[in-house]
C-alpha cells in the first residue's frame, strides 16, 4: 500500500491546476489583471499634479495600485470565485476526497502569488514608461519591498478565504465584496492623497491592511523626502509590518476554523 | 467487518427530525440501494455516512471508522471510499482527462487515468472541457472522479437522474462490474427498476425511519403475494388474482385442454410494493 500524498504536495498540484484553471477564464484575467492597468493609466493621465517636490500624484497613484493590486488578486478575487465553487458543489466534492482542506489554501496562496506577480511588474512596467516611477537603486528599498509584497499577498489570501464565508451565494458575492475594496481604495490613500482625507476617514482606514499597504509601497518608489508628507512624518514600516501580521492572524484563523465546503 | 454499521441514528434540524432512530448493517462486497421519497431522511443518513454531517445521536462506523472524526486518520479514512454526489457542476474549464488524472492525484492507490475514462464510457471526450459535455456526460465524469481512487465502499446519490434508457442500461453494467472487484456500494435512487437491477438488499426509508430492509424479491412479501393470471376466454380476457398460481394454471390447462390464450402471469413490481409500503406509511 502506498502512502497518501503529503499536503504539501498536493498543495503545489493544487496550484498547478487553479493556474491552468484561471488562465482559460479570458474574462477574471483581463478583469483581475488588466482592470487595475486601465485604472492606472486613466487616472495617471488625468491626474497630473505635482503634490511635493519632485513628486507627482501619478507616482503617488501607482504606488496606491501596487497595494490595491495585492488587494485585487488575493482579497476580492477570492472572496468572490471561492463562494462560486461552493455553489457549483465543487468544493463539497473536494471535501469528500483525501485531499485536506491546507492543501486547498496552498493551491489559491499559489494563484494568488503568480497573480500578483504579473500584475506588479504590468503596474510597475507602465508606472516607469508613462508616469515617471524611479526603480530604487538602495538595496534595503527592495528588501521592504519583498517582505511587503509576500505578507501582503499572504494576508490578502487568507483574508480571502475567511470571508469567503460571507457571501451567501456566488452570484451575489462580487455586489458584497467589491464595494468593500472600492471604499477602502478611498478610505485608504490609493485614488486620493491620503492626508488630505477628513481625519475620520484616515482614522477609519487605519484599522484595515490596505492603507498600511500603499504607505508601505510608498517608502519603496517615493523619494525619502516624501516621509515627512505622510501622516506619522514618517513611513512607519514596523508598525505597517505588525498591523499586516495581525491580519494574517486573523485571516488564517478564520480560514481554518470557518471555512464553508457546503451551501447552508 | 461490516462496511457500515449503524445504530439509533438520529438527526433534526430545528423542529424537523430528519432521521428517527435508524439502524442499519451492509456487509462487505454488498451493493444496497436505500429507497424513499423525497424528504424521506435519505439524504441525512447518507450524508452523515459521509462524514458531511454529524448526527445527534447514534453510533456509526463506516469501514471501521466514525465518519466525524479528522486529522490524519480521517484522510486515510477517505482514501478507501468514493462519493458521487448529486449534480455537482464544476466551472468546466478543465478537459475530462486532467480533471480525472488531478483527482487520481489525491489517493495513494489509484485506478489508471485510461481505465477509468474507458469504464464510464467518455474515451471519445477525454480531451473535451466538461463545460462541453452533455448533462450525462457529466454525470458519468461524476462518477469517474468517485471511482478514481480505487474505493473499497462506493456512495451513489441517485447516480442516473437525467440518464436516457441506453445510458442507463451502461451505467447498470458498468456498477455491476464493481461488484465483481469486491466494491461495497450504497445507492440511493428514485428509479425502482435501477434497485431492482443492482441492489442486493434494499432499505426502504420514509419519515424518518426504516420502514423495511429486504432483498427486491422479498420486499413487502413480494414473493408470496398474490399474483395476477390473465387469459382469453371466448371474447373476453379474465383476471384472477391467485396465491396459488401454479395449480390455477393447471386447473385452466385442463380447461382448454392445452394452449391457453394470451396466458400472462404477473407478480407485484418493486414499485407496486414500494408504492404502497410509503402510502401506508402516510397513514
Amino acid at each position: 500500500m502506498n502512502k497518501i500524498p503529503t499536503a504539501v504536495s498536493l498543495g503545489l498540484r493544487r496550484g498547478g491546476l487553479e493556474i491552468r484553471q484561471f488562465v482559460r477564464q479570458r474574462e477574471s484575467v483581463v478583469f483581475t489583471l488588466l482592470f487595475p492597468v486601465i485604472l492606472l493609466l486613466i487616472f495617471g493621465s488625468i491626474f497630473k499634479d505635482t503634490i511635493a517636490p519632485g513628486v507627482t500624484f501619478s507616482q503617488y497613484f501607482v504606488a496606491g495600485m501596487i497595494a490595491s493590486g495585492l488587494v485585487n488578486t488575493g482579497f476580492q478575487a477570492l472572496a468572490i470565485t471561492i463562494p462560486l465553487e461552493r455553489d457549483f458543489g465543487a468544493l463539497k466534492r473536494l471535501r469528500g476526497t483525501p485531499m485536506p482542506a491546507s492543501s486547498y489554501f496552498i493551491g489559491k496562496a499559489i494563484l494568488v502569488s503568480v497573480s500578483t506577480l504579473i500584475q506588479i511588474l504590468m503596474l510597475l512596467g507602465f508606472g516607469v514608461i508613462f508616469f515617471g516611477v524611479e526603480m530604487p537603486s538602495d538595496p534595503t528599498k527592495w528588501l521592504t519591498f519583498t517582505w511587503l509584497v509576500l505578507l501582503g499577498s499572504t494576508s490578502s489570501t487568507a483574508l480571502g478565504i475567511a470571508f469567503s464565508i460571507v457571501p451567501k451565494s456566488g452570484r451575489g458575492a462580487s455586489a458584497v465584496v467589491s464595494p468593500i475594496v472600492i471604499i477602502l481604495q478611498f478610505f485608504s490613500g490609493v485614488f486620493l492623497v491620503f492626508t488630505q482625507l477628513p481625519t475620520w476617514m484616515q482614522q477609519l482606514a487605519a484599522i484595515f491592511p490596505l492603507k498600511w499597504l500603499t504607505q508601505g509601497i510608498r517608502s519603496v518608489f517615493l523619494p525619502d523626502s516624501f516621509a515627512t508628507q505622510e501622516v506619522a512624518r514618517s513611513w512607519e514600516n514596523e508598525k505597517t509590518f505588525v498591523i499586516l501580521l495581525l491580519w494574517l492572524a486573523i485571516g488564517i484563523y478564520f480560514s481554518v476554523r470557518k471555512f464553508k465546503w457546503e451551501r447552508d | 467487518m461490516a462496511a457500515i454499521e449503524v445504530t439509533g441514528l438520529t438527526k433534526s434540524y430545528g423542529s424537523t427530525h430528519a432521521v428517527r432512530g435508524i439502524d442499519l448493517t451492509i456487509a462487505m462486497g454488498e451493493i444496497f440501494a436505500l429507497l424513499g421519497p423525497n424528504g424521506a431522511g435519505k439524504t441525512t443518513t447518507v450524508e452523515i455516512l459521509e462524514g458531511f454531517r454529524a448526527p445527534d445521536s447514534g453510533d456509526v462506523r463506516v469501514l471501521g471508522f466514525d465518519p466525524r472524526g479528522g486529522g490524519h486518520a480521517a484522510r486515510q479514512w477517505r482514501n478507501r471510499i468514493g462519493i458521487v454526489l448529486q449534480a455537482t457542476s464544476d466551472s468546466g474549464d478543465l478537459t475530462v482527462s486532467e480533471s480525472i488524472k488531478h483527482f487520481s492525484g489525491y489517493y495513494s492507490n489509484p485506478r489508471g487515468v485510461d481505465e477509468v475514462i474507458n469504464a464510464v464510457g467518455l474515451d471519445e471526450k477525454a480531451g473535451c472541457l466538461i463545460r462541453e459535455l452533455s448533462g450525462g456526460q457529466r454525470r458519468r465524469l461524476d462518477v469517474g472522479l468517485g471511482i478514481i481512487g480505487n474505493p473499497e465502499l462506493l456512495f451513489l446519490d441517485e447516480p442516473t437522474t437525467g440518464f436516457d434508457p441506453q445510458a442507463r442500461r451502461s451505467f447498470w453494467s458498468l456498477i455491476k462490474s464493481f461488484r465483481n472487484d469486491g466494491t461495497t456500494i450504497l445507492l440511493t435512487t428514485h428509479y425502482l427498476d435501477e434497485a431492482e437491477a443492482l441492489a442486493d438488499r434494499v432499505g426502504v426509508i420514509n419519515h424518518g425511519q426504516m420502514l423495511e430492509i429486504s432483498t427486491p424479491f422479498e420486499l413487502g412479501g413480494r414473493s408470496s403475494a398474490q399474483a395476477v393470471i390473465s387469459w382469453r376466454d371466448g371474447d373476453v380476457i379474465k383476471t384472477q388474482a391467485t396465491y396459488n398460481p401454479t395449480s390455477f394454471i393447471g386447473t385452466l390447462t385442463s380447461q382448454f385442454n392445452g394452449e391457453i390464450p394470451e396466458l400472462t402471469v404477473i407478480r407485484p413490481s418493486l414499485e407496486d410494493i414500494y408504492l404502497k409500503m410509503i402510502g401506508e406509511a402516510h397513514e
